[in-house]
């Protein structure tokens, strides 16, 4: 599976943010976009994701010449954590788990591996950031998809959920996966790549 | 789709939401408004019909803000609209109308016979309103989704969603409360805005989500 961004430019609120952007991937690679705030890291990955349409450029996640379609390829982790507040943590992650049409794992599992077990019957909403944080990480683990795209997925997290966290990356690399994040903290892990995002002041 | 309808179901239903309040409100406008007109009982049930019917669409459109917006707030917006084509699209916003439909206006609907008995409302008159609410009122939610999907960026947008919706409605309110008219004088068969209500229905089905999902695609481009 190789990934491949061809020239983007991407503009928000009328301002250039980055252009002539070229970079590709392969199974097994581990890209991170830095860059000062407003850079654009947050949009580059909503570009890849789909979410947002550059204003020239393309992206194309490919596999043996056949162009993969997105919501069966992607998790897609934004700042936001994607789940509802009311509902416990367990139906949140079995809403998701079925929504991606995933056999494979259970909530209790996908739990486990971010140490959140304990918290399957309680409300998302009474969690704090941090536990929040870990529960929405595996939303990850509940499908297997093979590109991660994430948005500052440790954010708010302690040490302790950071190593955790850092092993989960490592195994979904070595088990060919691909991941793609923007952060300011270090993962804990080498990237392949790295995209620097300079401020543009123009 | 199945699973995003019961979620949706089961977050209206579940402690903290706008159930009772939406129930209360309701009621306010029901009890109100016969204050307003005054003491005149035939007055009253003239236009017990038409109360209802306005009581209820006031307390849809209160609501109507809350039907993506939650979703996007949370992110989980973005996860479901990732990598879906426009048709896929408004298959998710028609199933999220009917979640809303089913967890916010049903219930209004089921207390409506109680409330209409406040306005000296004939069992007739009550039985046809009911009906025709449950023909009518999801045009108002799928009318609503394309309100609620052009809005979605903006904060508080209660007021001009209201605005945007309402003009739009006009005919789904013409017909529900003519139907209940023309059962009450007995001049003409309910049944023609019955079915009148109907096709709004279906067809606002169809526009709607498709509406809303065109806007949701169009701003991520």
């Amino acid at each position: 599976m190789r990934l491949t961004g061809t020239d983007l430019t991407a503009e928000r609120g009328g301002k250039i943010l980055f252009s002539g952007l070229n970079f590709s991937l392969v199974s097994g690679n581990l890209l991170t976009v830095t860059g000062p705030n407003g850079a654009g890291k947050s949009t580059l990955l909503r570009i890849i994701a789909g979410l947002h349409k550059p204003i020239i450029g393309s992206i194309q996640i490919e596999e043996a010449g056949a162009v993969l379609p997105r919501a069966m390829f992607c998790h897609y982790l934004s700042e936001k954590n994607a789940m509802k507040p009311m509902l416990p943590v367990g139906e949140n992650l079995r809403f998701w788990g079925r929504w991606l049409r995933a056999r494979d794992y259970d909530p209790h599992q996908v739990l486990e591996a971010v140490e959140m077990a304990h918290s399957i019957h309680l409300p998302y909403g009474i969690l704090s950031t941090g536990q929040k944080r870990r529960v929405a990480l595996a939303r990850l683990l509940i499908a297997w998809r093979p590109l991660w795209i994430l948005d500052e997925p440790t954010a708010g997290l302690d040490n302790a959920a950071c190593s955790l966290f850092t092993i989960i990356m490592k195994r979904h690399i070595y088990s060919s996966g691909m991941i793609i994040a923007a952060t300011h903290l270090p993962l804990g892990l080498s990237a392949t790549l790295n995209i620097t995002l300079q401020e543009n002041r123009i | 789709m199945k699973e995003l309808f019961l979620r949706d179901i089961r977050v209206a239903f579940s402690s903290g939401n706008n159930l009772v309040t939406n129930l209360m409100f309701f009621l306010a406008v029901i009890i109100t408004t016969p204050l307003g007109i005054g003491p005149m009982s035939d007055v009253l049930s003239h236009i017990s019909a038409g109360i209802v019917w306005i009581a209820a669409l006031l307390t849809v459109l209160l609501g109507l803000d809350q039907l993506f917006q939650t979703d996007r707030e949370e992110g989980s917006l973005d996860v479901m609209v990732m990598g879906t084509d426009l048709l896929a699209l408004a298959l998710i916003v028609f199933v999220k109308c009917l979640a809303h439909w089913a967890g916010t206006i049903l219930p209004l609907i089921i207390a409506s016979p109680f409330f209409a008995l406040l306005l000296n409302m004939e069992w007739a008159a009550v039985g046809a309103t009911v009906i025709s609410l449950l023909l009518g009122t999801p045009a108002i939610t799928f009318i609503g989704a394309v309100g609620a999907a052009l809005t979605i960026t903006l904060p508080r947008v209660g007021v001009m969603l209201s605005v945007i919706v309402l003009p739009l409605v006009i005919p789904v309110l013409i017909f529900g409360v003519s139907a209940v008219y023309t059962l009450t004088t007995g001049t003409l068969t309910p049944i023609t805005p019955l079915l009148f209500l109907l096709a709004l229905t279906l067809f606002f089905s169809v526009l709607g989500p498709t509406a809303a999902a065109t806007t949701f695609k169009y701003m991520s481009e």
